[in-house]
């Protein structure tokens, strides 16, 4: 069952579309806010809700890469793989996370901290290489500074 | 000429954006209260008719001329602008400067476009990774409903506006005007054929202008300063400032609003401060991503529309990336198409199945395997990916950093095959 918190966040939106099904993105954002990630009971309590198939709304939520559709650790690290971040480090900075998480990307940490995953350009070029936890952009990243980033998400 | 910002007037690097109160004392909002009290819809459109604005999402569309597609008979009982803030373009870091910066700017754009148009509700499409611009927004938007800049009647006229923000879930194809027409209805964000034109058939089959960020935070300037003044901002035909960027081995990466028109080498030598100690310059890709690679001989071109295009590119989004002597040439092609590949939507064919065959053999060059027919399958890939086989601008966007990198830096792809490895993998790089 969608929590009532749930279900009044998500009525809220839809009074901002034609549709009922256009909320079907923010729905699995807010319930993706709650708990975590989303699966396939929430799926089919949203579904039901927005009056739309688990297999519609599956596609809708498997096409976004923000719509975690597996468990996530308590942070999600996004680092990002794009080019401006590729060329100043992209790579040495992914072999340290790596290193010192002991996962690879798309993987979660075995004491359900981090999940590790790749992103696309964040938009904070000029600080590359970036990365993001939680929704905290973290810019001008290094080897050296990884370790008192990591230590702000217990 | 004046050496005038308007665009970033207001914004003060690290610091909180301003107040709805420090924006009317900057003589925000006045644009749209003279709007709504003194001219009719079609003067608006005029107006930026006449100040030559083109649109700043990459594609350079005039931006009066897009309105006017929108038919203003009165059949249509409802209408829509979009903002397209879901800068998702590689190397692009502008909209954030705008969106963090001066929020009420873009939402008094927001209700002059929407007037020209006689929208009745707005959209803010909001990359999901921009969560200190998402918070700055929702707290302007409050702010501007609270003021009656924005709802019924807005400042006692006839006008009304709903503005919404709607935060996406990723993908880039989000960016792209139909693809974000879906994702807004909550549907996978894959292109619409055109025509119809979003113009006369848009969201929810109404019609739809969808703008961009800078586009729109232009408007509120040339109502107040009128269309001769935007023009006289440029160094060239195309009018206005420019946010400009520089990200990769430069002294100095960043953004800067600087006169349409500003040489590649002044923004690269003046305002990034030129290539860092011991590296050279190789070549850039003068609007993001998307766009062809120039080299050092087009360093005088004029960063406008025309002028980019002519040298062999496109100005794309104004933020240059920066390929430096350090960096192999084979591997940031590699990274680039690994990113269109990716982030194909799997609609169309020459788009999903020819950047997947396009990354793999790049990777095998990359990695040592490759073989010299390798080159014109390179070369054949970029033309199925050229304009007119797909129904968005996705593919012949990853084809040109592509045609454009095996025609400057064959030499460096020959020397991968030839000595069956990268040259400058050394430095480090695996490429994944």
């Amino acid at each position: 069952m969608l929590s009532t918190a749930e279900r009044e966040e998500i009525e809220a939106e839809l009074t901002r579309y034609e549709q009922k099904r256009a909320g079907g993105i923010e729905a699995l954002r807010i319930v993706q806010r709650h708990r975590g990630w989303v699966s396939d009971e929430a799926l089919r309590e949203i579904g039901a809700f927005l009056d739309m198939t688990p297999d519609e709304l599956d596609g809708v939520a498997t096409f976004y890469n923000l719509v975690f559709r597996r468990p996530v650790g308590r942070h999600v690290i996004l680092l990002c793989d794009s080019v401006s971040c590729w060329i100043m480090g992209y790579e040495g900075l992914r072999r340290a996370l790596t290193n010192r998480l002991q996962i690879e990307l798309g993987q979660t940490t075995s004491d359900g901290r981090f999940t590790l995953l790749p992103i696309v350009c964040l938009g904070a070029c000029d600080h590359a290489p970036t990365l993001m936890i939680d929704g905290d952009l973290h810019r001008d990243v290094t080897p050296e500074t990884l370790d008192a980033i990591l230590a702000r998400y217990e | 000429m004046p050496d005038e910002r308007p665009l970033t007037q207001n914004i003060r690097p690290g610091a909180e954006p301003p107040s709805l109160q420090e924006y009317e004392q900057a003589g925000g909002y006045q644009a749209l209260k003279k709007t709504l009290k003194e001219l009719a819809h079609q003067q608006i459109t005029q107006i930026v008719k006449d100040s030559n604005l083109r649109g700043r999402g990459g594609a350079g569309f005039p931006t009066a001329m897009k309105w006017s597609f929108v038919p203003m008979d009165g059949s249509s009982t409802r209408k829509y602008l979009v903002v397209n803030a879901d800068e998702m373009e590689p190397g692009t870091f502008k909209d954030r400067l705008l969106l963090e910066g001066d929020p009420h700017q873009l939402i008094e754009g927001v209700v002059l476009a929407s007037y020209a148009i006689q929208a009745s509700v707005a959209y803010i499409f909001l990359r999901a990774e921009y969560t200190l611009a998402a918070a700055r927004i929702t707290q302007a938007l409050a702010e501007a409903y609270a003021a009656h800049y924005l709802g019924d009647h807005i400042q006692g006229s006839p006008f009304s506006l709903e503005c919404y923000l709607h935060v996406s879930a990723g993908r880039y194809m989000c960016g792209e005007e139909t693809g974000l027409l879906n994702a807004l209805e909550g549907k996978r964000a894959n292109p619409r054929s055109k025509p119809p034109f979003p113009q006369v058939s848009g969201l929810w089959g109404k019609p739809t202008i969808v703008n961009n960020v800078e586009t729109i935070s232009n408007l509120p300037h040339i109502i107040n300063r009128g269309a001769a003044w935007f023009r006289g901002l440029s160094k060239s035909k195309d009018a206005g400032t420019k946010l400009y960027g520089v990200s990769g081995k430069v002294k100095r990466p960043g953004c800067w609003e600087l006169p349409m028109g500003t040489s590649i080498r002044e923004i690269l030598e003046e305002h990034a401060g030129g290539m860092r100690d011991g590296v050279r310059l190789r070549g850039l890709l003068p609007g993001g991503a998307s766009t062809d690679f120039l080299v050092e001989s087009h360093l005088d071109t004029p960063m406008d529309f025309d002028s980019v295009q002519k040298a062999g590119s496109r100005l794309g989004t104004g933020t240059m990336i920066v390929l430096d002597d350090q960096t192999c040439p084979v591997g940031m092609t590699l990274n680039l198409e690994h990113f269109f590949a990716q982030e194909s939507c799997g609609w169309c064919t020459p788009c999903w199945s020819g950047l997947g065959w396009t990354e793999r053999l790049l990777r095998a060059i990359e990695a040592g395997h490759g073989r010299m027919e390798d080159l014109d399958k390179l070369q054949a890939h970029a033309r199925l990916l050229a304009p007119g086989h797909t129904f968005c601008a996705l593919a012949p966007g990853a084809a040109e950093p592509l045609q454009s990198a095996l025609k400057h830096f064959r030499n460096d792809f020959e020397r991968h095959i030839r000595e069956r490895r990268c040259p400058w993998s050394a430095n480090g790089h695996d490429h994944r």
